[in-house]
């Protein structure tokens, strides 16, 4: 079986441990921090193992690339520390069980993007940018043969990520493209830095959607109007599994003469959209999501945010309405990008 | 050309009866399993009077006649079982009347679901009805008909609890108007006249509903859906309890189903809350998810999927597709709100055994007074052997309610020779009195109601 | 051919008769299917017409003249494909068109269908008018004869030859040749589209005159085309590429938008009225082009236009689809679906009903006079109301 990488020996020397200490969900201290690291290295409880709102975060705080998020997930279910209700967590591990027959499997040919579990969003995907893209897992009713399973890191449940991925893998693989743009950036982190930090090979080379639409755009760089608007970007998540392909976000906003907004939550003081707090068996937890969400959307809107630009379908679904009722229009990246370059987006009408 | 042909024709215009193959054939159908019963006659009526002379017509003749809305029912209600007339009434689609300070409104028994709430929507947005999760084109009147029930049935009831007011047409072909509409000009309410509530229920057997008025209700600015899930099927009836409790939530529904998979084994609450403003939307949210359910999600047994703002509309004729087949039906029950877990159950193992992914629902009615819970079993309507297994199906199940106490909504002929099998004589007697004084040539909607 | 030969063989029977295709977006009447609305029995339902072809097609009954008529009443607007909530709502059409095609193959459609067909296989027009007549509407405008310019002016049956049309198409003309376009049309050369021919199911005439006209654009060395008729321009576009015929091609309101918005098309001289627009099936449902027009109407100084309850993705058809201006299953009553539209029209308190399309014009002006509104509803094409604003009568 797939065994993460983990060295608790990095964490015993390490003099910051900004894993938890920055972490903006929890008030710990460096000696604090230090001991709980210490006591969840070596398998025990820690109140952090209870508290921990699952944002991703701490993977990216850590300097030494250890994987302290992984880390605290894996514990979780080892040691039956649920975040979320079981019901909750019986309903998401099934969500992701492919029930409408096998997909087509066909030779894709490069460039190649793929919707993961995201094919009803096609419509996010036309236009100059992206037709010249061999899509996989364009069928709603197969696109769970597509689905990344790293939601499941939310669920504590990294046995099923582990147990499902190498068949997604494969079938991803069986199209034949070496390269692959990912829609959504959770499958990115998950076959650039999930699977190397578990030992899961991947066949092909996954490409980070930013990096891709920044260097497209380049091409097209002729056709840009500069949108000459004050925009902030929702940070899912899922982009603290690539922190390094995170500048591309402002990048983009350069090019297309979007201006991102000075405000307090962001980068890597980004807020999570709330959309799995709210549900977590913690007490208080949906209260302590509505929180999150009111001061990340008064933080936007005291910006003067007037687009809030969004990368992940699940904190659009959360915030997107929350945002356009405080005035603030809330659109995908992809579109916020045909739009400069003078398209229609469907998702911007 | 036969004469009651030419009567006919008379009555409503020759493009308003139809002896063709054509419609004759389409109007033998219900959308369910039940087999096709051929009129002799389809007759689109446009008025009340057209109504009357077609029955008395009928009543001379010994015509048979069937009346028809959006034939929706799925039970075959609406069916020709006895060949005759079918009486397809949604031509009479006027909507006469709203009184705002009353909060009620008066309609034409052809008016769609959907077009009553898109008149709200768009002409007295502070109001609204039941809406049942029929598809939109399932007719005010014939939901009355069959006691139907809809999205305020946990505040307010039965949409049938709701009416101010009926205009019938007797099988005799006489009008008469119940309710404060049949002392003044005013449609608002249904009492406190003697109550002769001959037509609730009935499916069409004692004569022909035209005109109806219902009662309104506060159509609150903000509206949405909260999901609440759990596994143990047997936490549903105290829960149910709790929230009812409250008095804040304007649905409430339960429901479990094998496909999609994410459902299988799991039971999901809905809970709609509207609000006026923020403030108050928050108070309800926070009383319903926190305060009532807290304990649930602490002890890791009940998980808050969120809450969704804005409500879908009724979807339900896509469950029409789940073999790809062009059908589905159900067995509806009024039970008891603790005999969830059971109906869950049982309801199950019969789908299982029939080969049918199992999907279950039921929705509160009433301060948790009754549910409506109902077994869903789509078919394939190009494949008899799927339409023999739902319909077998859905005749154990109509067997189950009964064994689990309870009663069979909008039953078809199997499921009324059931009901009135168990039903007491004396009551069956004064049903048999009350048709044969009604209807004394039995012309109305026979086949159904039939007390032997 | 028997049920299991028919190409919608797996899907026909998915039709559950739900009834959400008689509907509009927002639910106000059941009215929106215009066959339905004209007739207000389930035969002329979309369901209706589902559960009947497959009924026919598996000789649980047999074909009757009521029948035929019942699948031609079907106007092709795409309603019931807009607003069918299940996955198979893309065929709808498709399979009543398959069903029309085996009543062609088999000689059994109805009298009224089989004169468009032969008329337009002989003469390239439903009306039986001689081909040779089809140029005369541009005589004394100075429109040319299509010889390389940039666009074929491209007009179609019902522009060539109903009387009241032939104005929309001159005045288009005149409108373009004042905007400096180059363009010609072919006159006499022009030959039908075949749009209403392959709705009425007559698959192989559709080929032959596809194969025709896409002969005789390639031999003109046509690059662009223009068309006046929203249902030849959606042969062009979607149906001309299996013919090898992909002409980049336009409805006459994307180019008239083009035109103001490059400057090269004055209208600021405005027109004080208020104006409510009817679209046409062939270019919002069946093309998504619902913009086009209102664009040109509100760059007119003047104009408010007012939107009929129903517009866009919800408009009544005019009835006059898949061949029905001719063949006429939906008229004589009251309850005519252009009967309904007009009047739909005159409670915003118009007094322009603009068209985008001949076929709604005839309808929707004949039922005007229908419906005695002549003193207060004026139909009139977006092409005639530019034309005004600048001038041209």
């Amino acid at each position: 079986m797939f065994e993460l990488k983990f060295d608790a020996n990095i964490c015993l020397s390490c003099g910051n441990c900004d894993c938890l200490t920055r972490c903006q969900y929890m008030d710990i201290d460096r000696e604090t921090a230090k001991t709980e690291i210490t006591k969840i290295a070596s398998g025990e409880d820690s109140f952090v193992l209870h508290d921990c709102v699952t944002c991703y975060a701490c993977e990216e705080y850590c300097p030494m690339g250890n994987h302290p998020f992984y880390l605290i997930v894996e514990r979780q279910e080892e040691l039956d520390i649920p975040p979320l209700p079981k019901p909750l967590i019986e309903r998401g591990i099934q969500t992701g069980i492919p029930f409408r027959g096998e997909p087509e499997i066909f030779e894709a040919k490069e460039p190649a993007l793929c919707m993961g579990v995201f094919s009803d969003l096609m419509y996010l995907i036309q236009g100059k940018l992206f037709d010249e893209f061999s899509v996989i897992s364009e069928d709603p009713r197969k696109m769970f043969h597509y689905f990344c399973q790293l939601m499941y890191l939310h669920y504590a449940r990294t046995s099923v990520i582990k147990e499902r991925l190498p068949g997604i893998i494969e079938t991803i693989a069986k199209h034949g493209a070496r390269e692959i743009v990912f829609f959504h950036d959770e499958c990115y982190g998950t076959y650039d830095s999930y699977c190397s930090a578990v030992g899961i090979e991947v066949p092909f080379k996954p490409v980070h959607l930013f990096e891709y639409l920044y260097n497209k755009l380049n091409e097209l760089r002729d056709e840009i109007q500069p949108l000459n608007m004050k925009v902030a970007y929702q940070r899912p998540c899922s982009s603290r599994l690539s922190p390094d392909k995170h500048h591309f976000v402002r990048d983009i906003f350069d090019l297309i003469g979007a201006q991102s907004v000075d405000r307090e939550y962001v980068d890597e003081t980004a807020l999570c959209c709330g959309g799995t707090i709210q549900g977590q068996r913690r007490e208080g937890s949906r209260l302590r999501s509505a929180d999150v969400q009111e001061r990340n959307i008064e933080d936007m809107v005291n910006a003067g945010t007037e687009v809030c630009v969004f990368n992940c379908p699940a904190c659009y679904n959360t915030m997107a309405g929350m945002v356009s009722r405080r005035g603030i229009r809330p659109v995908y990246m992809s579109d916020l990008c045909r739009l400069a370059i003078g398209e229609e987006p469907a998702g911007w009408r | 050309m036969s004469s009651v042909y030419e009567s006919l024709v008379e009555i409503v215009g020759g493009e308003h009866v139809s002896t063709q193959a054509e419609e004759l054939y389409i109007y033998s159908f219900d959308l369910g399993t039940t087999e096709p019963h051929r009129p002799d006659y389809a007759v689109a009526p446009r008025t009340t009077e057209e109504i009357q002379e077609i029955l008395r017509l009928a009543n001379r003749e010994k015509v048979p006649v069937a009346p028809l809305g959006g034939g929706l029912s799925l039970a075959g209600l609406a069916l020709p079982l006895k060949g005759g007339i079918s009486l397809d009434l949604k031509r009479m689609d006027t909507i006469l009347e709203v009184n705002e300070k009353s909060r009620y409104v008066v309609v034409e028994c052809g008016v769609s679901q959907g077009q009553l709430t898109s008149y709200l929507e768009r002409h007295h947005p502070t109001l609204m009805h039941s809406e049942p999760g029929a598809p939109p084109m399932a007719t005010i009147a014939g939901n009355m008909a069959i006691h139907g029930q809809g999205d305020l049935a946990h505040p307010y009831g039965f949409n049938s609890d709701m009416v101010n007011g009926l205009e019938v047409v007797l099988p005799t072909g006489e009008v008469c108007r119940f309710g404060s509409c049949s002392v003044s000009t005013q449609w608002y309410t249904n009492h406190p006249l003697p109550d002769v509530g001959l037509f609730l229920g009935w499916a069409g057997t004692t004569g022909i509903i035209t005109r109806v008025s219902m009662k309104l209700f506060p159509h609150k600015s903000i509206v949405g859906a909260g999901q609440f899930v759990v596994k143990d099927e047997n936490l549903i009836p105290e829960i149910i309890h709790k929230i009812t409790h409250t008095e804040m939530v304007h649905d409430l529904v339960a429901y479990s189903q094998a496909i999609p998979p994410f459902s299988s084994g799991l039971h999901h609450l809905t809970i709609n809350l509207s609000a006026d403003s923020e403030k108050e939307l928050a108070f309800k949210m926070e009383l319903i998810f926190d305060d009532t359910l807290g304990h649930y999600i602490r002890s890791g047994d009940g998980g808050y999927l969120g809450f969704n703002r804005g409500l879908q509309r009724p979807q339900v004729s896509k469950t029409s597709d789940w073999r790809k087949g062009g059908g589905f039906e159900y067995v509806g029950s009024i039970m008891p709100v603790e005999t969830y877990p059971d109906c869950y159950r049982r309801g199950r193992e019969i789908s299982e055994k029939h080969g049918i992914p199992y999907t279950v629902l039921g929705r509160v009615i009433g301060m948790s007074h009754a549910m409506m819970f109902s077994w869903t079993y789509a078919f394939n309507r190009a494949d008899p052997e799927t339409m023999d297994q739902a319909r077998e199906a859905l005749h154990e199940t109509d067997d189950l309610v009964l064994e689990l106490d309870g009663a069979i909504w909008k039953p078809g002929t199997y499921g009324q020779k059931l009901v009135m099998e168990r039903m007491d004589p004396n009551t069956l007697n004064l049903m048999k009195k009350v048709k044969q004084l009604l209807d004394p040539n039995g012309i109305m909607n026979p086949g159904n109601w039939e007390v032997s | 051919m028997t049920l299991a030969e028919y190409k919608y063989a797996d899907t026909i029977h998915r039709c559950f008769r739900c009834g959400y295709c008689k509907f509009p977006v927002n639910w106000m009447d059941v009215n929106n299917c215009p066959a339905y609305a004209r007739f207000r029995m389930e035969t002329y339902s979309c369901g209706g017409r589902l559960w009947l072809t497959k009924a026919w097609l598996s000789n649980e009954i047999d074909w009757s003249e009521h029948l035929a008529q019942i699948l031609y009443s079907c106007t092709a607007c795409k309603n019931c494909e807009e607003k069918c909530p299940l996955r198979f709502n893309v065929d709808i059409f498709n399979m009543i068109q398959a069903a029309r095609a085996e009543m062609v193959e088999r000689g059994l459609v109805p009298a009224a269908v089989k004169e468009f067909l032969e008329n337009v296989q002989r003469h390239g027009n439903p009306y039986g008018n001689a081909r040779e007549g089809r140029g005369e509407w541009s005589q004394e405008t100075g429109i040319e004869q299509y010889q390389g310019q940039d666009y074929l002016y491209y007009v179609g049956c019902v522009g060539s030859y109903d009387t009241r049309a032939q104005q929309t198409a001159r005045t288009l003309g005149k409108v373009l040749l004042r905007s400096g376009v180059s363009f010609g049309v072919l006159g006499s050369e022009e030959n039908c589209d075949g749009n209403e021919v392959n709705a009425l199911g007559e698959e192989t005439l559709f080929e032959m005159l596809a194969e025709e006209n896409v002969r005789k654009f390639k031999d003109l060395g046509v690059t662009n085309i223009v068309t006046l008729s929203p249902h030849s321009y959606n042969a062009f576009k979607n149906d001309y590429a299996k013919y090898d015929g992909s002409f980049p091609v336009l409805h006459y309101t994307q180019l008239l938008r083009d035109l103001i918005t490059d400057g090269k098309l004055d209208v600021s001289g405005g027109m004080n009225a208020r104006v409510t627009y009817h679209d046409p099936c062939f270019l919002g449902r069946w093309n998504g082009e619902y913009d086009a027009p209102r664009q040109v109407l509100s760059a007119i100084p003047g104009i408010e236009l007012v939107e009929m309850e129903k517009n866009r993705e919800s408009t009544l058809c005019c009835g006059g689809g898949g061949g029905n201006f001719y063949t006429d299953f939906l008229g004589g009553s009251e309850n005519s679906p252009a009967r309904i539209r007009v009047r739909e029209a005159a409670t915003t308190g118009a007094s322009v009903l603009a068209v985008a399309c001949p076929n709604c014009m005839t309808m929707l002006e004949d039922a005007v006079k229908a419906e005695g509104l002549e003193d207060k509803l004026v139909v009139k094409d977006v092409s005639e109301i530019v034309g005004e604003v600048c001038g041209i009568g």
